[in-house]
């Protein structure tokens, strides 16, 4: 092997052998084989997860952080080991700022409901954009019925690009909270987070990242980024569902008040007052989901053991060999056209309906998601109900993306386009 | 190909791409919107009864090709039909596109002429919403419903 190849090889990724680590891909659907295009809506399982996951429940598994026997020192042990993964994962200073929750969804809920109705008030505003999943945009309807705070809203251009020149002017004295996705889920920008996060500095300003459409293609280093909150869900992490991570800057969590009592987010209680617990336990009341962690900090160390930069350098290169391919069938318009994209890719096929584009397609073991991606404000700004959006993961190959255009040319043959 | 060609027949193609009875219908003397969140898909039907019948039907909505296909055909159907007569068409149609049995959701087709295209549906369960959405609605404008309706 000549030092280049070697370069090369280190670099790259075996498909095939990725492909085999997921026992669902080699599963056929209507016949067919399984084409699996709907990774930005949730990732398969490797069998390292599986395998994980059960080995806990059969050999590990007690409630954490209560008992004083040692198979409950297990199960605390691997818990707050999947911590310290995640920890690594996203660089955090201590893994105190790393908090469990149930996805990101839940974890935007927290800061809105902890931070933001403890230190945001009536007029206050709250800054986000044109292309955030409904996850960060609800909550702070939900905080700006029950607080009179504002919420704004930055705009995208035609390419899907966030504008960050009116961005910058719609930072002003009431801007408490900037929110923004990291990667956005209906088109696939890559947002300049870290120019978001400068900005926010100049005004002092706590910036949350949502990171579900990030964590899975691209290393991120909060200390880096310098954001104050980092969200992302482990299910599209090849992890279990119902696991996800909130991470917050020590300071911050540490003046937040707790937003869900119970167990083991205390240190005493009486009748009369509570003392809560210390982080990042106290905002995890109750019997966290630890199996999920635990299968989670295995989906971690399985995308450490192939690296960032062969999956980045995988999937960037199938997906343009995806957008290239596209490109070529006649009425298909791609939605957005980012400079740096991610993961996915949207479109529209002469008009037909996404749902009926995703019953031909799924006819083929295709499966790719149809609607609005729940991102209703994206699919305003470029005119359409709904799209049809095809995502891309580790296991994807060039198969996957010659089957889609096939499938499509189907769609075309019964539409008559 | 078959399989989908059942699905989409011609029918259901031509009225996709030539809608009948499309728009509002001034003076209706019943109406309702109906919408499918999960696809995006809307509905409002405008019925105008006279004497027990339904004397004009229009309606206007934007969705994938089986349920506007569907409301088209739906209001070729009805027209000139008591409202009894109406809701039992719904009653075998609905029963044509999810009798877990063959043959019961078969016979339920047979005497619904035009509708029968729908057939196909039944293989795909979960575009049998796409179909119904315009009965539903339907029936909520015969119910004289205030609320717009969701599909189940």
């Amino acid at each position: 092997m000549s030092a280049r190849q070697a370069v090369t090889a280190s670099r790259s990724l075996d498909v095939a052998r990725i492909r085999a680590d997921f026992p669902i891909l080699s599963r056929r659907v209507h016949g067919k084989r399984l084409v699996f295009l709907d990774s930005a809506a949730s990732a398969q399982k490797p069998q390292a997860v599986i395998d994980t996951e059960r080995h806990f429940y059969e050999a590990e598994y007690a409630n954490v952080h209560r008992g004083v026997y040692w198979l409950s020192q297990r199960a605390t042990d691997a818990y707050e080991a999947a911590r310290e993964k995640v920890r690594g994962l996203l660089n955090a200073r201590e893994t105190r700022e790393i908090v469990f929750v149930r996805g990101a969804t839940e974890a935007i809920n927290l800061v809105a409901q902890s931070y933001g109705r403890t230190f945001l008030s009536a007029g206050d505003e709250v800054l986000i954009t044109h292309m955030e999943h409904h996850a960060n945009i609800v909550p702070w309807q939900m905080l700006r019925d029950e607080k009179g705070i504002v919420l704004k809203v930055a705009p995208i251009d035609d390419a899907g690009e966030l504008d960050l020149d009116a961005f910058a002017r719609l930072i002003g004295p009431r801007t408490k909270l900037i929110a923004v996705t990291h990667v956005a889920n209906a088109l696939g920008t890559v947002l300049p987070v870290e120019a978001v996060t400068r900005l926010a500095k100049m005004y002092g300003i706590p910036v949350l990242i949502d990171g579900c459409q990030a964590v899975p293609h691209q290393a991120v280093d909060v200390q880096a980024l310098d954001c104050d909150f980092y969200v992302f869900s482990g299910h599209k992490l090849y992890g279990p569902t119902g696991i996800g991570v909130l991470y917050g800057k020590a300071a911050l969590l540490a003046a937040m008040p707790p937003w869900q009592g119970g167990g083991d987010m205390i240190r005493a209680v009486t009748f009369e007052k509570t003392e809560y617990n210390e982080l990042p336990w106290k905002f995890e009341a109750g019997t966290p989901h630890f199996a999920g962690a635990v299968g989670l900090g295995a989906a971690i160390a399985y995308v450490q053991s192939i690296g960032y930069d062969a999956i980045a350098t995988h999937e960037s290169e199938l997906l343009a060999y995806a957008i290239r391919e596209l490109s070529k069938i006649n009425s298909l318009r791609i939605i957005g056209q980012p400079r740096r994209r991610s993961g996915v890719v949207s479109f529209d096929l002469g008009g037909v309906h996404p749902h009926d584009i995703g019953t031909i397609l799924d006819h083929d073991g295709i499966c790719v998601r149809a609607g609005h991606h729940c991102a209703q404000p994206t699919m305003d700004r470029f005119g359409v109900a709904a799209t049809v959006r095809a995502s891309f993961a580790i296991y994807n190959d060039r198969d996957d993306v010659d089957a889609l255009v096939a499938g499509l040319s189907t769609v075309r043959e019964v539409f008559r386009l | 190909m078959s399989e989908l060609r059942d699905l989409y027949q011609e029918v259901i193609l031509d009225h996709v791409k030539r809608p009948r009875n499309s728009g509002a219908l001034a003076g209706a003397s019943h109406r309702a919107d109906g919408d499918n969140p999960l696809c995006g898909d809307k509905v409002t039907i405008f019925l105008s009864i006279e004497d027990g019948r339904i004397a004009d039907v229009r309606f206007q909505g934007r969705g994938c090709a089986i349920s506007l296909a569907s409301a088209s055909l739906m209001t070729e159907a009805i027209k000139d039909k008591t409202e009894a007569e109406v809701r039992a068409m719904f009653e075998r149609f609905h029963t044509g596109l999810t009798a877990r049995d063959e043959e019961d959701a078969a016979n339920a087709l047979a005497d619904l002429d035009k509708l029968a295209v729908f057939g196909g549906v039944r293989e795909f369960p979960v575009r049998v919403k796409c179909a119904t959405l315009p009965w539903h609605t339907l029936v909520a404008a015969l119910d004289r419903a205030t609320q717009p309706v969701k599909t189940e």
